[in-house]
């Protein structure tokens, strides 16, 4: 793959814009009422049904206060076994006839999942164990997972990583290897069972310093 | 900042007779009363006032809303405080967001586009249509990918267990749609206009008319969930969610035109509204940007 050799001027022209780049749209809360339009079933099945090796992640996302949020969506994302990053169609398929969502295809991997909390603020997802990207075979794999909830006006970006990988215990990994070891912790699933692991989300650290909140991440 | 104003007192007004042999239930304690909307609007002057002075000081202009605006209350206890670690899509250019999902026509239906054809009926209120066009930042039409909408119907009641508003259902209108963009990056839907409806962030506070839009770029990066509103508003100086969005300019790209071109006679009337993800994605670094 071509590589940039300079870096991208963030202000100058490029060939789409000629005044530069184009001011994006600014993000809004995903709102309390997303709840009968965006989860669909199985949008937390990400592996193929029945797929040997499949693992669960689960956890809980808190505020500040420690309070559990019951009303917030995270989508999944993930590169797929080859390390491929550009996913395949078909995680929401739909029936022609009804309209009704049909569900995967249990055959295909699409990379993408999608669950909503619970009243309890917990959600589970079932996938196949991450995979570096096909370019960097010795970066820690990771899941990329995206948070909306009503209350956050703009969505927040973070990673799972997995203990156990050479590159997330001796974080040779880009990202693990800038943070200090108490902020890398937060984004370390926490193995809590056969092909099980823990990963909550803090989306504020507590006022007692107690809990520190989940690292989150801005792209550029 | 408290989340909510204390409660006024702890002395209940005494009862009318102390006589009596067993005391009344005592009655549940009152919720604390809600801020004002002069409260609120005192509070979004005031952060809008510090962002126009960050401008003329050069300050770089924020295109997103700030997380932490404490006029919209619930933001307070859900945003982090500690600010987002960078990454640089030049310096891991293999990172997977990069990348992102992919959707297909296995995922849509057509009449998915259509809100006022999911029922047997036709849903009360004003029909539109609302269509445009999803780019990135360097202009390039973001193709193939899914534009998913969800809105309360005309009366400004969602087909939600939660919203108690007590505005009429509409047995004819859902308010759910999705579609992917076609090859000039452009998606269309037609529905119904919603209407205002009251929240508990504040005394008496209204949204504006909003449909929730959320788009898939290229890549994961550019992952968008956000509302459209409507020209001319007349709520828009009251609702604390738009003006979370502190630059007016920025503020204006969430309102659509009203576009007379895109009316059909006898039938609909026609609303454009343009969409830039933001986000660096794979292609960039493959194209040398």
């Amino acid at each position: 793959m071509p590589r940039a050799t300079t870096r991208h001027d963030r202000t100058g022209a490029t060939a789409g814009a000629p005044n530069g780049p184009l001011a994006p749209t600014p993000a809004q809360t995903i709102g309390p009422f997303y709840g009968y339009a965006l989860p669909f079933p199985g949008g937390e099945q990400i592996a193929p049904a029945g797929h040997p090796g499949t693992v669960t992640v689960h956890g809980c996302v808190r505020d500040g206060a420690g309070a559990p949020v019951p009303d917030a969506l995270l989508e999944f994302w993930q590169a797929g076994p080859d390390g491929g990053r550009t996913g395949a169609p078909g995680s929401l398929r739909r029936d022609p006839a009804t309209g009704a969502v049909l569900g995967r295809n249990g055959v295909d991997f699409t990379g993408f999942g999608r669950v909503p909390t619970d009243a309890d603020g917990r959600y589970a997802v079932h996938t196949r164990p991450a995979t570096a990207p096909a370019g960097h075979p010795d970066a820690a794999p990771y899941l990329a997972v995206c948070v909306f909830a009503r209350g956050l006006l703009h969505h927040l970006f973070t990673r799972v990583y997995f203990p156990g990988h050479p590159a997330a215990d001796r974080p040779t990994d880009p990202l693990l290897a800038r943070l200090p070891a108490a902020r890398a912790d937060t984004l370390l699933a926490r193995p809590d069972g056969p092909g099980r692991y823990r990963f909550d989300i803090r989306l504020q650290r507590s006022a007692d310093g107690a809990h520190e909140e989940t690292v989150f991440l801005a792209y550029r | 900042m408290a989340l909510t104003p204390p409660t006024p007192s702890d002395g209940a007004p005494a009862p009318a007779s102390a006589s009596v042999a067993a005391p009344p239930p005592r009655p549940a304690p009152a919720a604390p009363p809600l801020p004002s909307q002069a409260d609120i609007s005192r509070e979004i002057a005031a952060r809008h006032t510090a962002a126009e002075r960050d401008r003329a000081a050069g300050a770089p202009v924020p295109d997103h809303p700030a997380r932490d605006f404490a006029p919209y209350r619930s933001s307070t206890a859900r945003h982090p405080h500690r600010p987002p670690v960078e990454i640089d899509h030049l310096t891991d250019p293999e990172a997977v967001e990069l990348g992102g999902p992919a959707f297909g026509v296995t995922d849509v239906t057509d009449l998915d586009a259509d809100l006022t054809r999911q029922h047997t009926g036709e849903p009360l209120g004003e029909r539109i249509t609302v269509t445009g066009r999803v780019l990135d930042r360097s202009g390039r039409p973001v193709r193939g990918q899914l534009v998913e909408i969800w809105q309360a119907n005309a009366a400004g009641r969602y087909a939600h267990q939660r919203d108690q508003h007590p505005a009429p259902l509409d047995p004819h209108f859902t308010g759910v749609g999705r579609c992917l963009t076609d090859d000039a990056g452009r998606y269309a839907f037609t529905t119904v206009k919603p209407g205002a409806y009251p929240w508990r962030n504040h005394h008496n506070a209204w949204r504006p008319a909003h449909i929730h839009f959320s788009f898939f770029g290229s890549a994961f990066t550019q992952r968008l969930i956000t509302q459209m509103y409507f020209p001319g508003d007349p709520l828009f100086p009251y609702d604390p969610i738009l003006a979370s969005v502190t630059d007016p300019a920025a503020r204006a790209r969430l309102v659509a035109t009203y576009a007379h071109e895109l009316t059909v006679p006898e039938r609909s009337l026609g609303y454009r509204w343009d969409v830039v993800l933001d986000g660096p994605s794979a292609t960039w670094i493959e194209e040398g940007r």
